[in-house]
């Protein structure tokens, strides 16, 4: 579904505070795959799903979706195939906006908008019932405004949105880090019910190992800017806590990296 | 004050309130604090008064001029966003440069329509109303025109992606819109009510000048705040009319300011921009200085 190839990604490139965030990635996401994506801090996940999603030009490789070549394409362009969700709650949604008006914002995601209604009748019937499965009573809140949520609500609301016009591709960035363990969760749960219920091909980052082992079927491990792990079926099922951190140093790890910044 | 100032008042207001939603547009709904409006009105100004003096319709004149001014508004937008301008400075750019273009426009720095057919005058002519009460209710209705027109518009798929792109520009993008035109848009759009409501100034005022437009942008945002402050702004309708509403009461109380008689002191028009300025420094800061009282007797 998504062919990433030889990516390598710079920042500030040429300047004293180069880095090179991510070096000949090369990454083939099958259809229906849920992979989980670990790491530690600055090995080049967020980067890598950044630059699937076209948040910045890549320096070089390429990456197509759905065997459409998309390297060039900008970030919005891109965003017809991608159902997105953030770590930061608030990035999701648009606090002024009800929950109705941001559910319709999804709802277009990778159509033309033109001068139609924004929000019709049987949107709101749809989007009622899309609600009611999140079991947080906001279907009866559909004119209230997003910003008077909480974190977990928004949260929950933006997997919603990323999954109303059915994504070829999901991607989740650490998208419960910003929750409290509860509402982390519950978020988790239902992301796994939705990316089972609708088959959708999903990237995940996490730093929670136990998530990273309970959920998908199929595990790669970035260090340093590179895919130094990639584990898939069975392999990935038979896998502990203490498999993945042996299999980190034998793999590259060195000893300056502590566990702990594995573990996150 | 006398009736005749009060309904001139009125007539001001609501002739303005046109450029007032124009900065409500750009200021509260994209989020982008915009200048080009000082050289807007008098764009929207000079096309007018060239088109009338011309011999052509009034109307096409407001037209022309919605025209040049979303002109105006999208090369603001495409120097913030495809160069990178910071949104001030590109707004003063284009201001400064409309300066020039103005001037150019008129081939010289005024031109008077006296003696000219308005959209005033027609409206007097069919309605058979005298011009004094014409001309506030005609712009009262071109009034309330523009803000359920801009109402319709924000509650579209495309008007929702503008609210959408001042709110937030990383989940808009996310959702598939590139903010980059919405920006150039509703900038352009912003503008052409603003030059659209110069083109009607001129008419009301029956002359064109090209230092008209000098703190446009002020009297704006004072009419903005002061709607918000007396009206509110729960929801868009409210605000927008708010902001209409607003545009009246400033220039009323302008009117007010200027008729006090305190003795050796009064008030004349050229104090008008310091008292303007003073009013919206308290506006905006009123908020704060307001929570900070509260929050004061609340401790002690
Ligand atoms: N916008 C940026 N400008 C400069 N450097 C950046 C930028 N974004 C990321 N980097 C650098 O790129 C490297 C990879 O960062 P990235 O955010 O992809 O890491 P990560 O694996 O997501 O880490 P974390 O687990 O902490 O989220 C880091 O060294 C980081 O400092
Ligand atoms: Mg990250």
């Amino acid at each position: 579904m998504i062919r990433a190839r030889h990516v390598t990604k710079f920042f500030n490139r040429g300047e004293v505070n180069e880095v090179l965030a991510l070096r000949e990635v090369s990454l083939t996401v099958n259809e229906g795959d849920f992979i989980t994506v670990i790491g530690s801090n600055g090995a080049g996940k967020s980067t890598f799903l950044n630059a699937l999603a076209g948040v910045f030009p890549i320096e070089e490789g390429s990456i197509s979706v759905a065997d459409q070549d998309v390297t060039t394409w900008p970030e919005h362009r891109r965003a017809a195939f991608l159902g997105r969700v953030f770590q930061d709650p608030l990035l999701g949604t648009c606090p002024h906006a009800t929950i109705e008006q941001n559910l319709a914002l999804a709802s277009r995601r990778g159509k033309r908008r033109g001068l139609k209604r924004g929000v019709r009748k049987a949107d709101r019937a749809l989007f009622r019932e899309k609600l009611s499965m999140l079991g947080l009573g906001l279907e009866d809140r559909l004119t209230d405004a997003t910003g008077l949520l909480s974190g977990g609500q928004r949260q929950a609301m933006t997997m919603l949105m990323a999954t109303l016009v059915r994504p070829k591709v999901l991607l989740l960035d650490e998208h419960t880090a910003a929750l409290d363990p509860k509402t982390a969760v519950q978020i988790m749960q239902l992301t796994d019910e939705l990316v089972r219920s609708e088959r959708l091909t999903t990237l995940m980052v996490t730093h929670n190992m136990a998530q990273a082992i309970e959920y998908g079927n199929r595990l790669v491990m970035f260090h340093q800017g590179r895919v130094i792990l990639d584990v898939s079926g069975e392999e990935k099922a038979g896998l502990g806590i203490q498999d993945l951190l042996e299999r980190f140093h034998e793999l590259g790890g060195d000893g300056c990296v502590s566990d702990r910044a594995l573990l996150g | 004050m006398t009736l005749y100032a009060l309904t001139g008042a009125v007539e001001q207001g609501f002739v303005y309130g046109i450029m007032v939603l124009g900065v409500y547009l750009t200021f509260r709904v994209l989020d982008f604090p915009d200048l080009t409006v000082d050289g807007s009105l008098p764009l929207g100004a000079a096309i007018s008064a060239v088109v009338i003096s011309s011999g052509h319709s009034p109307w096409l004149a407001c037209v022309l001029a919605a025209g040049a001014g979303f002109l105006a508004g999208m090369v603001t937008g495409i120097l913030n966003t495809k160069l990178k301008i910071l949104h001030l400075l590109a707004s003063i750019l284009t201001m400064i440069a409309l300066y020039s273009i103005n001037i150019r426009i008129m081939g010289r720095p005024n031109t008077s329509l006296l003696g000219q057919q308005t959209v005033v005058d027609q409206f007097a002519g069919l309605s058979g109303l005298a011009p004094s009460l014409a001309a506030p209710l005609l712009f009262g209705i071109m009034g309330c025109i523009a803000v359920l027109v801009l109402f319709w518009f924000l509650r579209t798929e495309l008007g929702m992606a503008v609210l959408a792109t001042g709110d937030n520009p990383r989940m808009i993008t996310a959702q598939g819109v590139n903010t980059h035109n919405v920006i150039i848009f509703g900038v352009g759009l912003s503008n052409a009510m603003v030059a659209c409501s110069g083109a009607l100034v001129a008419q009301s005022q029956g002359a064109a000048d090209v230092n008209m437009g000098v703190g446009t942008i002020v009297a704006g945002l004072a009419s903005v705040i002061i709607g918000e402050t007396v009206f509110g702004d729960r929801s868009v309708g409210r605000a927008l009319f708010a902001a209409l509403l607003g545009s009246v009461l400033y220039r009323v109380a302008i009117a007010l300011a200027l008729s006090m008689d305190l003795g050796i002191f009064s008030v004349t028009p050229s104090d008008l921009k310091l008292i303007t300025a003073l009013l919206v420094v308290l506006a905006l800061t009123a908020p704060r200085i307001k929570k900070r009282l509260l929050f004061k007797r609340g401790h002690a």
